[in-house]
């Protein structure tokens, strides 16, 4: 008993200051690639050369164009072509819509927007998700389970996963949807109640990422279920899901 | 031994030398290196061969000589299958059939392992569904079955799982995996290409300097290219910051399962740490980026080295106390002793890896018997425990935290100078050629198996994910069990189903 105390009191008091403070990301961290405005064409092409899933086009026509939703953040574009591609520190990256996740030169994508009022008013103080994963590789699963942890303390804003479909608000996607788990997503969904959200989690589950095309595949969650917001990573900073989950509920502006 | 190449560690066989014997000499050659020699089977598949249909390849490991053994036999439609006189061969003998149409005839439970479709075959046509195959049942008064999964209670990777119990005892597990299955062995063939390291990388995420750091030596034998020594260590950096991380959580969930949330909450914060230890190297925690072929993807800064050091004296500290409360915990304790035991003969008989071997006693260890990079220069010693139950799957884990902070306090102290990479040139690894090697992940022994085609691109490459021996081990801890031990039991393999499903 004495021992737990003792342990309690010197494992201290660990959650981030976060929303209220910036959190602390790596040096090293790469949030989302910039194109250089301005820059030639012809600059891009080597960097969608380099691009290992079809993330960045680029080709002598037309205009070029990095889609966040693919994008395993690798930095093989900004390798090829430091010029006309650099990673920034900006780990806000969640959109409730396809299109807003496609780069070009110069521009910025909107953050994601929050949820309908009525869905707001429903789960905006207390969401319950529940997480499959669909053929990912465990990185996404971790980065999302642990903002249950004290660092993160999602709980605190009311988020939480459990168990059973039937106890949740919502699913939390991840993973590129093999055809084996395509049955077992659908059933998943089915089970929860209405009014639901679908929530994709990293490259795999947006537009099924390094595995892409493959046959085995069905290139992500929105091939199955409807999806509302989409986070992309390879996997996602933790702090990029908190992120998206609380612009969702309209908990951050 | 004629019937076998030998080759070391990271080592390279030009494919004339490949022994091609008969059916029955190879069936002999393999079953007496296991029964007598004390060999292991690393790695057994099959190759579409020019000449015949296919080649089914045997690498075995000599633990005692820090050799591999590496044979073949050409087989057309049926063979005499291995897994009657030696169990270690059955997930591998399961997935020839599914893939490649051949039998092993006499194999005791042929069903399918991942529910792939077959090579060669357009992938739609003729898959099998998942899942839907005869489960071995036990019949009789009150006997029943439980049946859990894919989707589980908890975020964790989807798998099934089919109990037959007799009240609260569990009789037999059988697991049915595949739901995971990407189809990553089949989109190798033809590489390396821009695709292939990002395969590697999340072939199993948790794995990620694992599976990268085989990969990227299998590309520097048939390349001959040497890493730098300082990409060596920071490798071996790498993969020890890979083993504690999830070595912590590991410790964690354990604790959590049996509702000890002190040493859950502390050591699931504390994992998490330590990926952040490697995102200062990498700039990702999951080490996205790291290892490359020729070494690693980026240098560490002096400035780095001296934060890595401070970061990793408070997570020693930090786990050392949240450890020992579990340890001390008799609640904790009384769950974790005498649940889910192995015997070292069990284990050595479905040829367990990793922790999950050391557990039982058995002092295997790739950084020991086979030592690669880093681990050449600088010993870790081998941490086993007898039991075989849970607490000695959970102990072990603590005494290798234990020794790899000290070997990553000791390397990142004396980092040698120079360059961390040596790029390989594009398009230059050696035509017709076999290359092995086995690298000891966080989980235990990983294997990859690469073949060259004539213009040097990979006809064939074999992923053997530590998970792929140890999933039948779990099914035979749980023998006899309660049902509700099943948690702890699963926790304390921690296995790979992404891994395993590929
Ligand atoms: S960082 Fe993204 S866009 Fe750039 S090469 Fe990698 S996957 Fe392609």
């Amino acid at each position: 008993m004495w021992s737990i105390i003792k342990a309690r009191w010197r494992q201290g008091y660990r959650t981030a200051p976060y929303p209220a403070r910036p959190p602390a990301l790596p040096d090293r961290f790469r949030g989302r690639p910039e194109l250089t405005a301005g820059a030639p064409a012809a600059a891009f092409v080597p960097a969608a050369a380099a691009c290992p899933t079809g993330a960045f086009t680029a080709s002598a026509g037309a205009p070029p164009a990095l889609d966040l939703g693919l994008c395993l953040f690798c930095g093989a574009c900004a390798a090829a072509c430091p010029a006309a591609v650099n990673f920034t520190s900006e780990h806000r990256l969640a959109a409730r819509h396809p299109e807003n996740l496609r780069l070009t030169p110069g521009c910025k994508p909107p953050r994601a927007a929050p949820a309908e009022n009525s869905l707001r008013r429903l789960f905006g103080r207390s969401l319950r998700l529940r997480q499959v994963c669909a053929g990912g590789c465990g990185a996404c699963e971790a980065d999302s389970n642990v903002l249950g942890v004290p660092t993160f303390d999602m709980g605190r804003f009311g988020i939480q996963f459990v168990a059973s479909p039937r106890h949740a608000d919502g699913l939390l996607v991840t993973g590129p949807v093999p055809e084996n788990m395509r049955l077992a997503l659908r059933k998943t969904y089915d089970a929860v109640p209405e009014p639901k959200v679908v929530i994709a989690v990293g490259a795999c589950a947006i537009g099924g990422g390094p595995y892409r095309d493959h046959p085995e595949v069905h290139n992500g969650a929105a091939a199955v279920i409807p999806v509302d917001l989409f986070i992309p990573g390879c996997p996602p900073h933790p702090y990029t899901i908190l992120d998206g989950l609380l612009r969702f509920l309209g908990r951050i502006p | 031994m004629t019937e076998f190449a030998r080759l070391p560690n990271g080592g390279v066989l030009p494919l004339a030398q490949l022994p091609r014997l008969g059916a029955d000499r190879f069936r002999a050659a393999v079953l007496e290196a296991v029964s007598k020699s004390g060999a292991r089977l690393s790695a057994l598949f099959a190759c579409p061969d020019a000449a015949q249909a296919h080649l089914l390849i045997a690498v075995l490991a000599l633990d005692d000589q820090g050799m591999l053994a590496v044979t073949s036999c050409a087989v057309e439609h049926e063979y005499a299958a291995l897994t009657p006189d030696c169990p270690q061969a059955q997930g591998f003998e399961r997935e020839i059939a599914e893939l490649w149409g051949i039998r092993p005839l006499g194999h005791p439970w042929l069903k399918p392992l991942r529910f792939q479709p077959p090579r060669g075959v357009p992938a739609a046509a003729a898959r099998p569904a998942i899942g839907l195959a005869p489960f071995f049942t036990i019949t009789g008064e009150e006997i029943h079955e439980v049946a859990v999964g894919p989707v589980h209670a908890g975020v964790i990777e989807p798998g099934h799982f089919r109990f037959q119990c007799h009240g609260e005892t569990v009789y037999h597990l059988e697991n049915s995996l595949g739901y995971q299955h990407r189809g990553v062995e089949r989109a190798l063939v033809g590489g390396p290409d821009a695709r292939t390291i990002h395969y590697m990388e999340t072939l199993a995420g948790d794995t990620t300097i694992g599976h990268a750091t085989s990969y990227s030596r299998i590309c520097e034998a048939l390349g001959r290219n040497r890493v730098p020594a300082r990409g060596q260590a920071l490798r071996g950096v790498a993969q020890e910051l890979e083993r504690l991380a999830n070595h912590i959580g590991d410790l964690g969930a354990l604790a959590g399962d049996v509702g000890f949330l002190p040493t859950m909450s502390y050591c699931g914060r504390i994992r998490g740490d330590v990926l952040n230890l490697t995102a200062i190297l990498c700039g990702n925690r999951f080490g996205r980026g790291l290892v490359r072929p020729g070494g690693c993807g980026c240098d560490i800064k002096a400035a780095d080295v001296e934060r890595l050091l401070d970061r990793l004296e408070q997570v020693r500290r930090d786990t050392a106390s949240a450890v020992q409360l579990l340890f001390e915990s008799p609640t904790a304790r009384a769950r974790f002793d005498d649940t889910g035991t192995l015997s070292a003969e069990t284990c050595r008989e479905l040829g367990l890896v990793g922790v999950a071997a050391r557990a039982c006693g058995l002092a295997r260890d790739v950084r020991r018997d086979f030592p690669y990079g880093i681990f050449q220069f600088a010993q870790l010693p081998v941490c086993t425990w007898e039991s075989g139950d849970v607490f000695a799957r959970a102990y072990v884990r603590w005494m290798e935290i234990q020794q790899s902070l000290i070997f990553v306090r000791e390397q990142l102290a004396a980092l040698p100078e120079g360059d961390v990479r040596r790029a390989p040139a594009a398009g230059t690894l050696a035509p017709e050629r076999l290359a092995a090697a086995l690298t000891e992940g966080w989980r235990g022994e990983i294997c990859h198996v690469a073949i060259t085609d004539a213009s040097g691109r990979f006809a064939c490459y074999k992923l053997v994910d530590p998970s792929f021996h140890n999933w039948f081990g779990l099914a035979f801890a749980m023998r006899g069990q309660q049902i509700s031990d099943f948690p702890i039991c699963n926790k304390s393999f921690n296995l790979s189903y992404c891994g395993h499903d590929l």
